[in-house]
């Protein structure tokens, strides 16, 4: 390739956007910058539009939703993405990403779902209390309930019905796991898991973004194991994937991230995450979605089409 | 098109204190050493800052 043209679709530049840009820049990259809150997609255009040049098109959008739809657009206009639609719309809704790990044998904690409060009660007693309650889009630990008894399941399934969009009725029912007051956030590009940390908290909610301590957790051969499979589950990528420890079952995926953010994870594991998703956008741009997956010709994973049509995966 | 960044100062739209800036780009989130408001670099040429919006729910990663 001569010059490899890279864009970089975004929000808002945060400290992982800066590092990402500086990262690209030490390649002698030159990035266009999309920003999301100013696009205008012609999206009946597949042919003259205005993003056929670029070699790789690096997703970074805060919302969900427009990173969806960009991706969908984009990927059916025949542009190359980090990630793709595809990896998009089963990473950023939880149920979809429990269905896909489960369709494809990863462990996991047991979910139910069920769309009246009548019925997500029932589900409820029967994982057993405490329960955990989630909404299926969203992130960094907003919104969670842990449900410890009929009362407040009641009374959180009425708030939900009541105040929330029609989301919230989507009842998303996860079993409660006993954590050593950690989890494991890992990350995954293509098929190799290239490092990981712990986040440590007394809190039930882990998350970095609600205060959990990092450090790092070394890559065992298990931790790769179900990394791999899990991000070869959601159709690939650049990935963050979160790991509970069950002391009786092992490696649980709680969920799996699509624009993952890594500010607190690589002074921890001494690992230069941006310059790896540098390398993987770069073998998209080169040489395609399955090639830089690792995935022999033929043998990428064929995922259920779900909310998207054929045509999703770059 | 290369990145462009710009240092400066830039007056904190919530407790009007001015706000050091050193290599920053448009869209960056930053924070004021003041008051702790999270402000939004809007402009680069002449630097300004904004507060930066309010999360919605389909913010994450």
């Amino acid at each position: 390739m001569s010059k490899v043209r890279v864009g970089v679709l975004y929000s808002r530049v945060r400290v992982e956007e800066k590092l990402l840009f500086e990262a690209f820049d030490r390649r002698g990259i030159s990035l266009d910058l999309l920003d999301d809150q100013k696009l205008i997609f012609d999206i009946t255009d597949v042919r003259n539009h205005p993003f056929r040049d670029y070699d790789v098109i690096v997703e970074r959008c805060i919302n969900h939703s427009r990173a969806l739809y960009s991706l969908k657009i984009l990927n059916d206009q025949g542009v190359k993405t980090v990630n793709t639609a595809l990896v998009a719309d089963i990473c950023g809704n939880k149920l979809m990403t429990t269905s896909a790990l489960a369709a494809a044998g990863v462990p996991q904690p047991k979910v139910l779902v069920a769309y009246t409060p009548e019925s997500a009660l029932e589900a409820i007693e029967q994982l057993g209390y405490p329960a955990v309650l989630k909404p299926t889009v969203g992130s960094w630990g907003r919104l969670l309930s842990k449900v410890n008894d009929r009362d407040a399941a009641e009374a959180i399934l009425e708030h939900k019905e009541t105040l929330g969009s029609y989301h919230h009725s989507i009842f998303y029912i996860q079993e409660y796991v006993k954590k050593p007051g950690r989890d494991i956030r890992a990350f995954q590009v293509g098929s190799e898991t290239i490092c990981a940390i712990y986040r440590t908290s007394p809190n039930w909610i882990t998350n970095t973004a609600r205060g959990g301590a990092s450090s790092n957790c070394p890559i065992t051969p298990e931790i790769a194991d179900i990394c791999t499979r899990a991000g070869r589950a959601v159709g690939g990528g650049v990935v963050a994937i979160d790991l509970f420890e069950d002391p009786d079952r092992g490696l649980l995926v709680n969920e799996v991230n699509y624009t993952m953010e890594f500010r607190n994870s690589i002074a921890p594991t001494n690992v230069d995450i941006p310059e790896r998703m540098v390398d993987f956008c770069l073998k998209v741009a080169a040489d395609g979605w399955d090639a830089a997956n690792g995935w022999p010709q033929g043998a990428a994973p064929h995922l259920a089409a779900i909310s998207l049509a054929d045509g999703a995966s770059a | 098109m290369a990145v462009q960044t710009a240092s400066g100062q830039a007056a904190c739209p919530e407790c009007f204190a001015e706000v050091a800036l050193t290599n920053v780009m448009q869209n960056e989130i930053t924070q004021c050493p003041g008051c702790g408001a999270e402000l939004e670099i809007t402009s680069i040429a002449p630097l300004a800052l904004t507060l930066a919006p309010q999360e919605e729910e389909d913010w994450g990663e």
